[in-house]
């Protein structure tokens, strides 16, 4: 077990997502960043779907009271354990007492911290992403206990291993959505010459961009939406869904972020700029 | 049972879209849930399906798609099962609402709008049955069909930024229930006090698409008992079985 001593601006546990409830209005959730999560329980030889901690913006101050291993990956928020630093990618022992915390975010936006065999926290639907009303709580707070099983014997295969950072890229990659064919050219252009903000408005159901493209008066049945599915509002905002983003919508649907820019987009904070690029 | 055109188009990496012709209609609803159930016939494991009006989302979740492939294998499913008479069995629900005034805080100024009295609207409201189009926007929200026009009224001009979860509301087209507490702007009539999202339990969301519902008008003592009966896990919600 662990005990969140402060949990930081937004912590919360994931795994790879909830699958199987789609018909029944159940997002997907899971981590946001997949490619950072499946990194880091590579290194400690978890199953890839093992839950870790998703760490937003600034860190959590965690006491670990068993041994384990664990290892750090995506944004970088400078991390210590017992306020030596330590690294992303590198395999870390903890024993009881010990103390990991957070300073300043460097690069990134979703830092994540795994550990040997994956927290243990109640599993609701398949999965153990927080997400209400599916669980009871939404995110992590002071004085939350977050179960983990005891390991003093692994042995990693690679105890540290220098990884670029996927995620800076200032470019998403979009495949046509299904009402791509709505577009004018004037639309078209703007949204592959332009420069995009996050907005303020982003979280993990969506993200809102601060740039207005030329708007439509197309209205729709509402149907189904996924991760990635960039959704254009009569006004011409954008609006791309993320891990739990609502199954279903109403907004043409007119690009879809390929999976890798997902997780680049997750990466992002509001300020953040980028181009969009068609596969 | 009819059979109708259908377009596929590629949804990123791992979906694909399937569109029926656009309209809000049971006998195209019907079609989509029948090419479902031949399509789960194939026991292709990783699939996953959800429908809204007049179209399929169809995600697989062990792999990316090649898409010629998928669209041919759904085109052929879709062929071979108007062939096959359809063995789905469908329901309808009575959901018990109060539609007492601690409840339907929008009722008195809809009826007005409406031009009726609350025991008509009541009345009318109660005495439909609705279509299940789909389920989602929130977990265990459904999209009904079948409103009479006389109880279409327009969104409320603000939306709240809490609608009490239970609530039954009016807006447009469509009446139906907030499954959660969410922001909402949706004229709210009355309180349904049985889950309609419960994630404790083995089927979370007993309504199932293509199934009907039948809202039927409860006292506040009523209420009071169902609410504590599905809260203890011994509320059962009244079906009949429907032929599809």
């Amino acid at each position: 077990m662990l005990k969140v001593l402060k949990s930081g601006f937004f912590v919360t546990i994931q795994d790879l997502g909830r699958y199987g409830y789609r018909d029944i209005g159940v997002p997907v959730s899971g981590a946001m960043d997949v490619d950072s999560v499946k990194k880091a329980n590579l290194l400690l030889a978890n199953a890839p779907n093992a839950a870790v901690m998703e760490i937003t913006m600034t860190g959590p101050t965690l006491l670990f009271e068993e041994p384990s291993f664990i290892c750090l990956s995506g944004a970088h928020i400078h991390a210590t354990l017992n306020n030596k630093p330590i690294e992303n990618y590198q395999v870390v022992q903890v024993t009881k007492g010990d103390i990991v915390s957070y300073g300043r975010l460097e690069n990134g936006f979703r830092a994540y911290l795994a550990i040997k065999g994956g927290f243990q926290t109640e599993k609701v639907l398949g999965s153990r992403s927080q997400f209400v009303p599916v669980t009871k709580t939404k995110r992590l707070k002071d004085g939350d206990e977050v179960l983990y099983d005891k390991n003093i014997s692994f042995k990693p295969l690679i105890s540290e291993v220098k990884i670029d950072d996927h995620f800076l890229k200032d470019y998403l990659e979009v495949y046509k959505g299904p009402e791509f064919e709505l577009l004018n050219d004037s639309q078209l252009s703007e949204i592959f010459t332009k420069t995009f903000t996050v907005s303020k408005e982003n979280n993990r159901m969506a993200y809102q961009l601060s740039e207005l493209i030329e708007g439509h008066a197309h209205s729709m049945l509402t149907s189904g939406t996924l991760p990635g599915t960039v959704q254009l509002t009569p006004a011409g905002r954008l609006i791309i869904l993320m891990k739990d983003g609502q199954t279903t919508g109403g907004y043409p649907r007119i690009l879809q972020l390929s999976e890798e820019s997902i997780c680049t987009l997750a990466q992002k904070k509001s300020g953040d700029i980028f181009t969009i690029k068609l596969l | 049972m009819k059979s109708y055109p259908i377009s596929i188009k590629p949804f990123g990496e791992r979906a694909v879209l399937v569109e029926w012709p656009s309209e809000v209609k049971e006998s195209i609803l019907a079609d989509i849930l029948d090419f479902m159930e031949a399509f789960k016939a194939l026991k292709i494991p990783g699939w996953e399906m959800s429908v809204a009006y007049n179209s399929l989302t169809m995600v697989y979740n062990n792999d990316h798609l090649d898409f010629e492939e998928t669209q041919k294998m759904i085109l052929e499913c879709h062929a071979e099962q108007a062939k096959t008479a359809s063995t789905r069995v469908q329901h309808l629900w009575t959901i018990p609402v109060c539609y007492d005034l601690e409840f339907g805080i929008d009722i008195q100024e809809v009826a007005k709008t409406l031009n009726l009295s609350v025991e008509e609207l009541i009345k009318q409201h109660t005495s439909h049955q609705y279509v299940v189009y789909g389920i989602g926007f929130l977990p265990g929200f459904m999209y009904l069909g079948g409103l009479p026009q006389s109880l279409e009224i327009p969104r409320r001009a603000e939306p709240r930024l809490q609608v009490a979860r239970g609530s039954v509301g009016l807006a447009g087209k469509q009446t139906g229930i907030y499954p959660q507490e969410s922001p909402g702007g949706w004229n709210i009539i009355g309180n349904c006090p049985v889950p309609l999202f419960n994630p404790s339990i083995k089927e979370p969301c007993f309504v199932k698409v293509g199934d009907k519902i039948q809202f039927h008008k409860i006292s506040k003592a009523e209420y009071e008992l169902h609410k504590i009966e599905a809260e203890v896990g011994i509320y059962k919600p009244e079906k009949e079985v429907l032929h599809a």
